[in-house]
């Protein structure tokens, strides 16, 4: 692998190989851990999400070389193991551990949060069933909350612990022949406020927290990080999450238990009040 | 105004005096002065040790510090003393110093919240309008952001504070605690050239130090110079393993943390200002690795000299006042004080609710 670096809008130069030095990226986000470009991997038909940890140069060279390469190693693994056992998440294409790097594959549709915001505040659920609409379009949105809580339960069933879910790390992929474009480059925004693309399968994405694990503990924490993602995002989440919890405890054998777990946490608190 | 503060959670004593000519000038420091405890190597200070230094001194210090800063009695508003968080013995001693002067005056009592005391003073200093607070110390180790009044705990330690960790580990190699154990850590530090692996816990926002003294303190033994040479520890390039090595190591490993919380805390909320307070707060490499982070994101820090960033009397002083100028008051029979007292406890009257603006 040659590592030609390639200028894109970053000030950085980043070191990526061959495959990527002549494929346009486009920055999608940028957190405190890494950034997340769309590229096309090996031809310009195949899109690919191309996750990248840049060097902290705050961190001694050692230690960030260890950290980046046990925490990339850590997320393919746990993608890989979702994909095989049948969870819904973005395959992992290729990997490059000593250049800090993940390629996965593009995930057409929005995000859950999109969806929360864009169905706000006009249509609260509670509202009173007014026109048919309403009513239809809470039944869809229903449908997807209990998608969510199904996949969440599938994702715990199979030993995966997610670490920040967050109703931004939840997509609704879009189903193929569905009007695609537009609004990929929001990574999803404010869009889905109609009836369409809301039938789509839940996808789980950014895996850089997750940790393989059976334990209630990690599995309520889980659902504790969504319950608080739902209540900032949405003034009025409440019977949605119901719904989500409703259909994650009946996903899989061992979900009730976690329930309970939930109101302990709830109970602890976590001690803090960080949203607001 | 002009307040006076009692400050005493800890090993440290602190009396400070503080003026507030106008809500548009910077406020005055008028004294600040400081008497600390310190234990033998090896050992941590005791509460009740603490205790009974805070109680032979603090006499001494108010008499020295009004006499420095040239004030009457009349001219003093109110006796600002912590009410916590900290080590209830030595709590208990400077609160009751507090209600002493304050009913022997006829002054208004108001109890500050230490960490509050941390950020303010930070704040004034640096001007730094509306950062995300790095609170480091002995007792504390949490990642702050403001917002709607109150400051509000993004991350924190799980377990021990960074400062007890590094605490601890300077007693183990029996460094001493004169001037301050974590100091004689940063110096010998300076001179440490390999990086020894330790566990690196960072979760979310949060992050764990427990493990890493433990580990620490297991590489510790290995060092000893009692040990044959051929089982003591080496580096990668085959020298033997030094003291000073493993303070370095462990300053790498638990600053990078602080500093990858803290950076997750500013992604968080689009903020591009930290500011380091507390004790931890003076290490120079902690400040220099901050500010490589901050000016990765386009930002800056702000930081402290050990006047204000280990404990002292005037940052009670100084948030005691900016409540007392809001109308706060503290009847006598509340005047208590906690162990434990939560810096998101604290209704924050004197700024705005707007996150942007002072």
């Amino acid at each position: 692998m040659s590592t030609a670096p390639p200028t894109i809008g970053a000030t950085t130069p980043l070191p990526l190989p061959s495959p990527f030095t002549h494929s346009p990226l486009t920055l999608l986000t940028q957190g405190a851990e890494a950034l997340v470009f769309r590229t096309t991997l090996l031809n310009a038909a195949t899109p690919v999400a191309l996750k990248y940890r840049p060097p902290k140069p705050y961190r001694h060279p050692l230690l960030d070389k260890r950290l980046t390469r046990a925490r990339l190693l850590a997320e393919a693994r746990v993608l890989v193991k979702c994909a095989r056992e049948g969870v819904q998440v973005p395959e992992v294409v290729a990997v490059g551990v000593e250049e800090g790097w993940v390629a996965l594959g593009w995930v057409e549709g929005g995000t859950v949060r999109g969806v929360l915001d864009g169905y706000t505040p006009s249509h609260p659920p509670s509202h009173p069933p007014g026109e048919q609409k309403d009513g239809q379009r809470e039944e869809v949105l229903m449908g997807l909350m209990g998608r969510v809580g199904r996949a969440v339960g599938r994702m715990h069933e199979v030993g995966v612990c997610h670490g920040d879910l967050t109703t931004s790390n939840l997509m609704v992929r879009r189903k193929e022949g569905e009007k695609a474009q537009e609004h990929f480059e929001t990574g999803g925004g404010h869009h889905t406020a109609g009836l369409e693309g809301l039938d789509g399968e839940i996808v789980l994405i950014d895996f850089g927290l997750a940790t393989q694990s059976i334990q209630d503990e990690d599995r309520a924490v889980d659902l504790y990080v969504l319950e608080r993602a739902f209540a900032a995002t949405h003034p009025v989440a409440e019977p949605l999450f119901r719904e989500v919890l409703r259909a994650y405890g009946e996903s899989y054998k061992g979900a009730k238990v976690v329930l309970r777990r939930l109101e302990d946490v709830r109970m602890r608190g976590r001690k803090r009040s960080m949203l607001g | 105004m002009i307040a006076l503060g009692l400050e005493g959670s800890a090993n440290k004593l602190g009396v400070g005096i503080i003026s507030h000519p106008s809500p548009s000038k910077p406020p005055l420091i008028l004294a600040n002065l400081r008497h600390t405890y310190n234990s033998p190597p090896g050992e941590g200070f005791l509460p009740k040790d603490t205790a009974k230094h805070h109680r032979a001194w603090v006499v001494r210090l108010v008499k020295q510090a009004i006499r420095q800063a040239g004030v009457k009695v009349e001219d003093i508003s109110c006796i600002c003393y912590t009410k916590g968080p900290g080590m209830g013995a030595p709590l208990q001693s400077v609160a009751i110093a507090a209600r002493t002067l304050a009913l022997l005056w006829g002054k208004e009592l108001i109890g500050v919240n230490h960490c509050i005391g941390h950020i303010e003073m930070g704040r004034a200093i640096t001007h730094a309008p509306n950062p995300i607070v790095l609170y480091v110390s002995g007792g504390n180790t949490q990642v702050i952001a403001y917002s709607h009044r109150r400051y509000r705990i993004f991350g924190e330690a799980l377990d021990l504070a960074v400062g007890n960790c590094l605490d601890r580990f300077a007693r183990t190699l029996m460094i001493p605690n004169n001037p301050a154990p974590g100091y004689n850590i940063e110096q010998l530090a300076k001179k440490g050239k390999h990086l020894i692996d330790l566990p690196y816990a960072v979760k979310g926002m949060d992050a764990s130090f427990s493990g890493i003294l433990a580990a620490a303190d297991i590489l510790a033994a290995q060092i000893s110079e009692d040990l044959d040479d051929a089982k003591r520890l080496k580096a990668e390039d085959g020298e033997l393993v030094t003291k000073a090595d493993l303070c370095f190591s462990l300053q790498e490993t638990v600053f990078a943390m602080l500093v990858e919380i803290t950076e997750r805390a500013m992604a968080h909320v689009g903020s591009r200002e930290v500011l380091i307070v507390g004790g931890v707060g003076c290490n120079e490499r902690l400040q220099e690795m901050m500010a490589l982070m901050a000016k990765d994101r386009g930002g800056s820090v702000f930081a402290t000299d050990e006047r204000f960033c280990i404990d002292n009397g005037i940052m009670i002083a100084h948030a005691g006042l900016l409540a007392y100028e809001t109308g706060i008051k503290m009847p006598l029979e509340n005047s208590t004080c906690t162990q434990r007292y939560r810096t998101d406890e604290v209704f924050v009257a004197w700024r705005d609710q707007d996150t942007a603006s002072s």
